[in-house]
């Protein structure tokens, strides 16, 4: 199998797998890097949204060979030592998990809006959000918390 | 009495590293105080708390040397904050300090045979035994620093985890601990504190791994660092429970990755060096299917054969004017984030398991079963869950992990994916709700609901509640039982009266958040908006008048007036009002609907509840998804035997594009040394009803089948 070169939350890992491998099982079954989360495989739920090349991806649906050296950035890698991101400290202060399966991946999607979009309104919320499922529906203060990011960053 | 006793068999352990341990001692079996009658049960959640007694003194607080308090929570919390509440509480009663509380869950404790997490019961099951259990912690330490200090206990005080005498003393809990656990007699009073001297109880604070889920920390059973456990899927049957005839593995076998290949009971299983490789030798499994037990039958003819046996309405009392109406709801997976998952490390003589089980004990006879081990080999380890709604009472996923470990000898963890967990999982069972009133003039004479369902499994033994309560009950009747204890109108409906008749189908079903309240209450309260405008009342007017609960009376007015009921609305937009009574507790929902857009959306949403806790925003506004998702989007089909679904692609869970821009929860303040009631699934019949309401109003139509989203 070749061997595979990843920059991953700012570490270099290697990996011997094959290039059609996606990147969620690479991350989680092969690096231990275990913040990304399968909720579906097939890319519609959203749990395992991470950034790659700067870029919101599904990575249960990234194959591995086309990663290349782009950097990858999961949950793990947005504090900075030991200062949360603004986005996770707004969901922190609002409150926001509760079982928090869904949690990195909306935080993921919601930092990359912010990045694209730095004072959302609702409808651009709901547009941009709409494709993380949250089982135990915190939207209402995912919303919150992607208001309160906004007002901090 | 009964008191006495179980003082009696209270010990106090000296660990080896210091610490205090109150509790941790089996108390023996003895009988709870009050063996209820059956007919004086209100509520199933009295039963829980009643059955837990026996056990008050069976749980495990350590005050350890280093100053942190640990508390062993024998219940699973799976994102509804239990673990946070209790902190709260035992950080409170204690004086101890908050920050430095932990709470963790609970390995499966065999002599703790009724831990089953249920029916909004886990914070009041746990009030009364975690409270006396951290004052009693709290007078041993008070006792070791008088003695240490030799001084009267008069004078002695406690705060934030320290213990502070006149004279400038002061001894931090830890440097007190080892001394504490060999206090013999308390010399201050073990009684628990008044409710109302709570300073943390009563306050909001965020859930306590609130940064371990922003920051991927938080361990879910599949993150858990087993080593060399390896990823395991499982060939299923297109159809609910087909079996496997025939089967070939040689091209799996020989796939890239492949560890293992086994035959269980529920299909063929596959070890691999990660999950993409066993789904992949998965689908090159070659297999004969054996039809499950549903092959041939389709929703057409379940609901066909509900209509059939939902009993009829017996005649309506001569000269009053009466209203019937019949609703349907679907199959409805509980579709939880996580999927059933479990890791299994079983050797010979032993078997350890790692699966979020709401109960576990049950859970580990059934493996024990399924592996030919005795139950006492059986360590079941119980991680943090990714949501459950009712799914982890059952524990398919651990029993096949622990089978397949067994089989290939190596640890394992299976996942079950999203198809797996929607295919082959649990439903809320399909139900028909046949419901009919009787006036006269302004008098109810007469409130019938005759409910048909698809049979709910409880095989689970919620029913042990029942009987550690000292109420026998024969298995096959729990549904009966459970139904009418959970079972609650809030209304003077003069003659009132409801009746189950179940059906088995052959579909796996389960508890799902609120049991049959979800159902057959939200028929009730989209019921009642009809007969109120049928008999030309307010909505909210006639409810208010009927009303025999004064908790959901001053909900709904809550709501009526954050939400200015009877506002004008434009065409196509209207209120909608519900409420709920169960657990101990009541909750009102009002709800603006906008039926003008490609699909109906809430625009402003409000909730009163009164539980006699705070902290409950989180859940109020979630299971206004819940409802929004089971009432208007998604439900389940039975094709020919197969699920009809297999994602959130066709199974329509809410998005936050469905989340009102405008939510508020009015959390009704404590009273006055008031227990607390359940909250975990008192949302969801009133939130449900509500939407409905409004969409009725606004659109002029009575739904009739749900989810409307397919039916209108």
């Amino acid at each position: 199998m070749p061997i595979y070169t990843l920059e991953v939350n700012g570490q270099t890992r290697t990996v011997d797998a094959p290039g059609d491998l996606p990147l969620l099982y690479v991350l989680r079954d092969l690096l231990g890097v275990t913040g990304p989360k399968y909720g579906c495989g097939v890319g519609v739920c959203g749990a395992c949204t991470s950034h790659v090349g700067g870029q919101a991806v599904r990575p249960c649906i990234v194959p591995l060979h086309s990663v290349g050296a782009q950097p990858v950035k999961t949950i793990e890698g947005l504090a900075t030592g030991g200062v949360l991101h603004p986005v996770q400290q707004a969901w922190v202060d609002e409150d926001v998990a509760q079982c928090g399966f869904c949690q990195p991946g909306q935080i993921m999607a919601a930092v990359k809006l912010l990045e694209q979009n730095p004072n959302p309104n609702d409808a651009e919320i709901d547009a941009a959000m709409s494709d993380n499922v949250c089982r135990c529906g915190t939207y209402v203060r995912i919303r919150a918390a992607i208001k309160r990011a906004a007002a901090n960053l | 009495m009964a008191e006495l006793t179980r003082r009696r068999f209270l010990q106090y352990t000296l660990a080896g590293t210091g610490s205090l341990v109150v509790g941790g001692a089996f108390v023996g079996a003895d009988r709870a105080e009050a063996a209820l009658d059956l007919g004086e049960i209100v509520d199933f959640g009295d039963v829980v708390v009643l059955a837990e007694s026996p056990y008050a003194n069976n749980l495990v607080l350590e005050v350890r040397p280093d100053d942190r308090v640990r508390f062993e929570l024998p219940r699973l919390d799976k994102g509804q904050g239990i673990a946070t509440a209790l902190a709260m509480l035992v950080a409170d009663e204690l004086d101890a300090d908050y920050e430095r509380t932990d709470v963790v869950l609970s390995d499966r404790r065999s002599d703790r045979p009724f831990s089953i997490t249920g029916n909004s019961a886990a914070v009041r099951a746990m009030w009364g035994p975690v409270r006396s259990l951290a004052a009693q912690a709290r007078a041993r330490l008070i006792t070791a620093a008088a003695l240490r200090w030799r001084i009267p206990v008069f004078g002695i005080t406690t705060q934030n985890s320290v213990v502070r005498g006149p004279g400038g003393r002061s001894a931090t809990y830890g440097e007190l601990a080892a001394a504490a656990a060999a206090v013999l007699i308390p010399l201050v009073s073990t009684s628990p504190k008044s409710i109302s001297q709570y300073r943390i109880v009563g306050t909001s604070k965020a859930r306590k791994n609130a940064r371990a889920i922003v920051t991927g920390e938080q361990k879910y059973t599949l993150d858990t660092p087993v080593p060399n456990a390896m990823p395991t899927v499982v060939a299923r049957s297109p159809d609910i429970g087909g079996r496997v005839a025939a089967w070939s593995g040689s091209a799996a076998q020989s796939m890239p990755g492949v560890l293992g290949v086994v035959a269980i009971p529920s299909g063929i299983a596959i070890t691999a060096r990660t999950f993409a490789q066993a789904f992949a030798a998965r689908d090159a499994l070659q297999i004969t299917w054996s039809p499950g037990p549903v092959r041939g039958t389709s929703d057409a003819q379940m609901r066909s054969q509900l209509a059939q046996v939902n009993a009829p309405l017996p005649g309506a009392p001569p000269f009053t004017r009466t209203l019937s109406a019949t609703f349907e709801f679907p199959f409805a997976a509980h579709a939880m984030m996580e999927t059933m998952a479990a890791i299994a490390d079983v050797r010979p003589g032993s078997a350890e398991v790692w699966f979020a089980s709401q109960a576990p004990n049950w859970l580990a006879s059934e493996i024990a079963k399924a592996i030919g081990v005795p139950a006492s080999q059986v360590k079941l380890h119980v991680p943090f869950a990714g949501g459950s709604f009712g799914r982890r009472l059952f524990g398919e996923a651990a029993i096949e992990a622990a089978q397949v470990s067994k089989a290939l000898g190596m640890p394992v963890k299976l996942m079950w994916t999203r198809s797996d967990d929607m295919r082959h999982g649990r439903f809320r069972p399909m139900a028909r709700c046949q419901l009919r009133m009787s006036w006269l003039g302004a008098l109810t004479v007469q409130f019938q609901h005759r409910i048909a369902s698809a049979r709910t499994d409880f095989s689970h033994g919620l029913g042990d509640a029942l009987s550690a309560a000292g109420v026998s009950v024969l298995p096959n009747l729990f549904g009966q039982v459970g139904f009418q204890t959970m079972v609650s109108v809030p209304y003077r409906f003069g003659d009132a009266d409801h009746v189950l008749t179940e059906r088995d189908f052959g579909v796996p079903t389960g508890s799902w958040r609120s049991v049959f309240s979800g159902t057959m209450t939200a028929a009730n309260e989209i019921f009642v908006d009809e007969v109120a405008r049928e008999r030309n009342w307010d909505e909210v007017s006639f409810r208010v008048a009927h009303l025999d609960d004064a908790a959901a009376k001053r909900c709904l007015q809550k709501v009526a007036s954050l939400g200015a009921w009877g506002r004008s609305m434009p065409p196509g937009h209207a209120q909608g009002v519900a409420l709920h009574a169960e657990y101990r507790s009541a909750c009102a929902y009002l709800v603006e609907i906008d039926t003008t857009g490609a699909e109906p959306r809430l625009t402003r949403a409000f909730c009163a509840v009164d539980v006699g806790v705070r902290g409950l925003q989180a859940q109020m506004q979630g299971m206004l998804f819940d409802a929004w998702s089971a009432m208007f989007r998604a439900g389940n089909h039975v094709d020919d035997g197969v699920v009809r679904e297999s994602s959130y692609a066709d199974f329509h869970w809410a998005r936050m594009r469905h989340a009102p821009p405008t939510t508020e929860v009015y959390v009704f303040p404590a009273a006055s040394g008031a227990q607390p009631g359940g909250a975990g699934e008192l949302g969801i019949p009133a939130a449900s009803a509500a939407c409905v309401n409004a969409f009725a109003r606004a659109t002029g139509t009575k739904p009739r089948r749900f989810p409307i989203g397919e039916f209108s």
